[in-house]
This record gives C-alpha cells, sequence and structure tokens, in this order.
C-alpha cells in the first residue's frame, strides 16, 4: 500500500485509514424493492436464521452474518442482491423519479442500474450502457434475476454515445460511475494496487473526463448527473469535475448523505480547483467501515 | 395510427409477411390480424396465454410492452423504445413461443406469477429446496399437466419459485443452471 502514501497529507487518521484498508469486508446486500418490501426480507432473513445489521444511512442496505450470502432464500427470489454498502451511495445521490429517462453509462454488472430501477419503483427507462460484451452477460443475468423490466441495455462507448435508437433525445439524469484505478476497493480485492501507476491512473483520467461529459451533454437542462468513482485519487475524482466544469454547461451541487465523509479537495499536486467541488464527498474505508468511494452532484445549467 | 395503417391492413390478406430477424428487438402486434412478422405471437396472445393457463389477470400487463428477439423468445418491457430496436437486451425474458407448449421463463415467473391463481403448485420447504437446486421430485397434482408456477410460502406469503414441468406424476424443475442454489 506504498502508493496511498501521497494521501497522507490529505486524510486525517492516516493510520486509521491504513488500518481500515487492511481488514476484510463483511458481506453487504441491497434489498431489491422491486420484488421485496424491506420488511418481507428481513422477515425472511430471520425465517432463514440468517443475523443482518440494517445501515443507519440507508435501510435497504443489509450487512449478512454469513459466509455465503447468494446461498439463500432471499438471493434466489431476488428480494437481496450482493452490493458493497458505497455502491449503494451513487444511485441515492441520483435520486431518480418514477418515470424518469436515466441513464447509466458504465453499467456492469449491473448492481446501481437495477437500484435505479427499483429507487422509480420500476416505472421509466433505464438505459444501462457498458463498453465492455463480456460485462454486459453479467449485468442482464442481474437486471433479470432482479426482475427490472425499465432496463434497457446497450453495449457502446458512452464517450460517443448516441441517442438516436430511442424515442427521447435527452435524458433527465445520468450516473457516471466511471471505470477507474478501483483504489477503494482494497479491502475487497487485495491486489487492487498491483497495476498502479502514474500513467494507468492519467489515462483512465482521460476516459473518464470524456465519458462525464458525454454525460452532461446528453442530460437536459435542469437535469442531474452524478459522477463516482471507487478510488482516491485526485487526478481520478476532483481534477474531473474541474474539466467538466470548465468545458460544459455545469455546476456542483450539494447533497444530503447520511454517512461519514470528507469534503471534495481544494487543490492537489499543485492544482487549485473550483471551491464548489468541495461539495463532493470523499468516503474513506475507516469512516464508516466500508470500502472507498468518490461521489459528486452536477446540475447542468444550459 | 392514421389511414395508412388502415390501407396496410385491408391488404394484409394478401401481403407477404417478413421473416423475423433475429437479432434486433420487434414489439409485439396487437393482434394476428396487425401481423407483419412471420409466426410473431401478437399481444392478445400473450395475454390470453397468460390469463387461460394461470388466470393472470389481463390488466397486469397493461404498462408494459412485448418484444421478440431470436426465434420466438418473447421480453416484457415498461420503458420507452421504438420498433424495431438494436439493442442488447429490453426488460426481461418473459415466455418461449414458436413451439406447441408455451414456457414462461423462471426469472419472469418470480416477478410477476404472484399475480398467478391458476396451475400454481405449492411446495414445503425440503420440496421447494429440491426444486431451487434443479432436481427432478415425485409429487401428487391433481390439476393440468405441463408447465406450472411452482411456489412455497416466505415470509407469510405464497412466492414464486420458478417454472416446473409436470408430468407423469413427477415435477420437473425447469431452473435454469445459472440460477440453480444448494439452500
Amino acid at each position: 500500500m506504498e502508493s496511498f502514501e501521497r494521501y497522507r497529507p490529505i486524510i486525517d487518521d492516516f493510520e486509521a485509514f491504513l488500518a481500515a484498508c487492511e481488514r476484510p469486508l463483511g458481506n453487504a446486500v441491497r434489498v431489491n424493492t422491486i420484488k421485496a418490501s424491506v420488511e418481507r426480507t428481513t422477515t425472511a432473513l430471520e425465517e432463514d436464521g440468517v443475523a443482518y445489521d440494517q445501515a443507519d444511512w440507508n435501510p435497504r442496505v443489509l450487512r449478512l452474518e454469513t459466509n455465503s450470502p447468494g446461498s439463500t432464500w432471499t438471493s434466489f427470489h431476488g428480494f437481496t442482491h450482493g452490493q458493497e454498502e458505497v455502491s449503494a451511495v451513487p444511485p441515492v445521490v441520483l435520486d431518480p423519479q418514477p418515470g424518469d429517462r436515466v441513464w447509466d453509462c458504465c453499467a456492469a454488472p449491473g448492481g446501481k442500474a437495477t437500484q435505479l430501477a427499483a429507487l422509480m419503483d420500476d416505472r421509466g427507462t433505464v438505459v444501462a450502457n457498458d463498453s465492455n460484451l463480456g460485462r454486459i452477460s453479467a449485468l442482464r443475468f442481474n437486471a433479470e434475476r432482479l426482475g427490472a423490466t425499465s432496463l434497457a441495455v446497450t453495449n457502446d462507448d458512452a464517450r460517443n454515445y448516441s441517442l438516436q435508437r430511442f424515442l427521447f433525445d435527452e435524458f433527465d439524469r445520468a450516473l457516471v460511475d466511471a471505470p477507474c484505478s478501483c483504489e477503494g476497493t482494497i479491502r475487497k480485492n487485495p491486489d487492487a494496487l498491483d497495476n498502479w501507476s502514474p500513467d494507468h491512473i492519467n489515462s483512465v483520467a482521460g476516459i473518464q473526463k470524456g465519458i462525464l461529459r458525454r454525460a452532461l451533454q446528453a442530460t437536459r437542462e435542469g437535469g442531474t448527473v452524478v459522477y463516482s468513482t471507487c478510488t482516491f485519487a485526485p487526478e481520478e475524482n476532483e481534477a474531473v469535475v474541474q474539466h467538466a466544469l470548465e468545458t460544459e454547461d455545469c455546476r456542483v451541487v450539494d447533497f444530503d448523505l447520511g454517512l461519514e465523509y470528507a469534503p471534495g479537495l481544494a487543490e492537489w499536486d499543485g492544482e487549485t480547483f473550483d471551491s464548489s467541488i468541495e461539495q463532493a464527498a470523499r468516503i474513506y474505508p475507516h469512516h464508516n467501515d466500508t470500502g472507498g468511494f468518490f461521489v459528486a452532484k452536477l446540475e447542468v445549467t444550459a | 395510427m392514421g389511414d395508412d395503417t388502415t390501407d396496410e391492413r385491408a391488404d394484409d390478406a394478401e401481403r407477404e409477411l417478413e421473416q423475423n430477424v433475429g437479432q434486433r428487438f420487434g414489439r409485439l402486434p396487437e393482434t394476428a390480424a396487425d401481423r407483419t412478422v412471420e409466426g410473431r405471437a401478437s399481444r392478445e396472445e400473450v395475454l390470453e396465454f397468460f390469463a387461460d393457463r394461470f388466470a393472470v389477470p389481463r390488466e397486469t400487463f397493461d404498462d408494459y410492452t412485448f418484444w421478440e428477439k431470436g426465434a420466438g423468445k418473447l421480453w416484457i418491457y415498461r420503458g420507452e423504445a421504438s420498433t424495431p430496436l438494436e439493442i442488447e437486451a429490453i426488460g426481461m425474458t418473459c415466455l418461449r413461443t414458436r413451439q406447441e407448449h408455451w414456457k414462461p421463463t423462471t426469472d419472469f415467473v418470480q416477478r410477476f406469477g404472484h399475480h398467478a391463481s391458476e396451475c400454481v403448485i405449492d411446495l414445503e420447504r425440503e420440496q421447494a429446496r429440491r426444486f431451487a437446486a434443479g432436481e427432478d421430485q415425485e409429487l401428487a397434482w391433481e390439476g393440468d399437466w405441463g408447465y406450472l408456477i411452482a411456489a412455497h410460502t416466505v415470509a407469510g406469503e405464497r412466492e414464486p419459485l420458478g417454472v416446473g414441468l409436470y408430468v407423469h406424476g413427477e415435477l420437473r424443475s425447469m431452473v435454469p443452471k445459472g440460477r440453480q442454489r444448494d439452500l
């Protein structure tokens, strides 16, 4: 975890951060309200003798005390979906409404896309796109198991995505849960840093900028775009949002989240960011005993 | 629908029907008379099938559209889309047609099976366990043979498990391998 040393100046209680990164992550599931209510799901878990702990910030997120969360009746019926606790954050921040047209730019394997559909009561259109054909089958499998009927699945590069095939020409909301260097998944994948390099971060940041710009262009005026990654690297977070502010008509907006987090950075490595980016959330593993995440909420202004 | 459509319908009997294109989604016609693709089931026939076989009220599907991709594979969708459409998926697979006995999918039955009140076989927990594991089992059943919805009780309510084929005193689990679980 030497590559994390560069974050020592920006992370409070850095030793606690490192210690949390060393601890393996527990099993979290999201209740899929397309199939069953939270109450029915927890009753079903109790019937099966599976102990659970409900997340304070989101009653639909449960931490299970079992080594095989996929071998429960709630999983078989699609009442629950194995999903890291912080992965449930971006759809909640995007806050889609029933009937909305929503674009999930990088959707595979579908945990967040199906969560968006559930938040919309499975009414509206969720376009779940992914550029990786190999991962589309996992996305489709999860969408069907969870019974998301409002999902349309496409396989394209989000950076030059065309809406021509649809009956509408802009989205109400978009989620850019971007491909990233995945530093924040270290508790789940101990080898997450094996391919870490400044070059890799710079190349993935270029892709992230392209996807976020396209998402902002494809969203209507007044619409919302959420940008998220599971990494700590400011080059992939604040710098990408900064680039969007400079090139597209948008602004960063505030949001409520019942989790502990640090604000977006004001500067990094000699670069100064727009002060509005402080409204973004940096969720570190030692804050809530989860994985790491970055979330920013933007509004399209023209 | 304009006058053009009406004229087209009048010509329908003489017109050559198009062949199904397996790689794209085509929306089901309302009725057999509106059919433009050979062998394609109509929405009416699908609603009739679910109502006849499983007593699923027709209005259950008021907000949904049905689509065909591949030969006889039907999808149910609640979002917006134009037809025909080349895309990876819309909604979920729901029914296999273009064969003598139409067969609902496991995932569709888990999503919509609670609307059914006929051809539903209630299983005890141990029987449900075997069904979910993909095992066949001998069971008594007084109703029709063929495809049934297998269900058990979860948290005090009937919950569909998937599709079973009932023949000769045996319930065969149709749960696909990737969905089977040892519970």
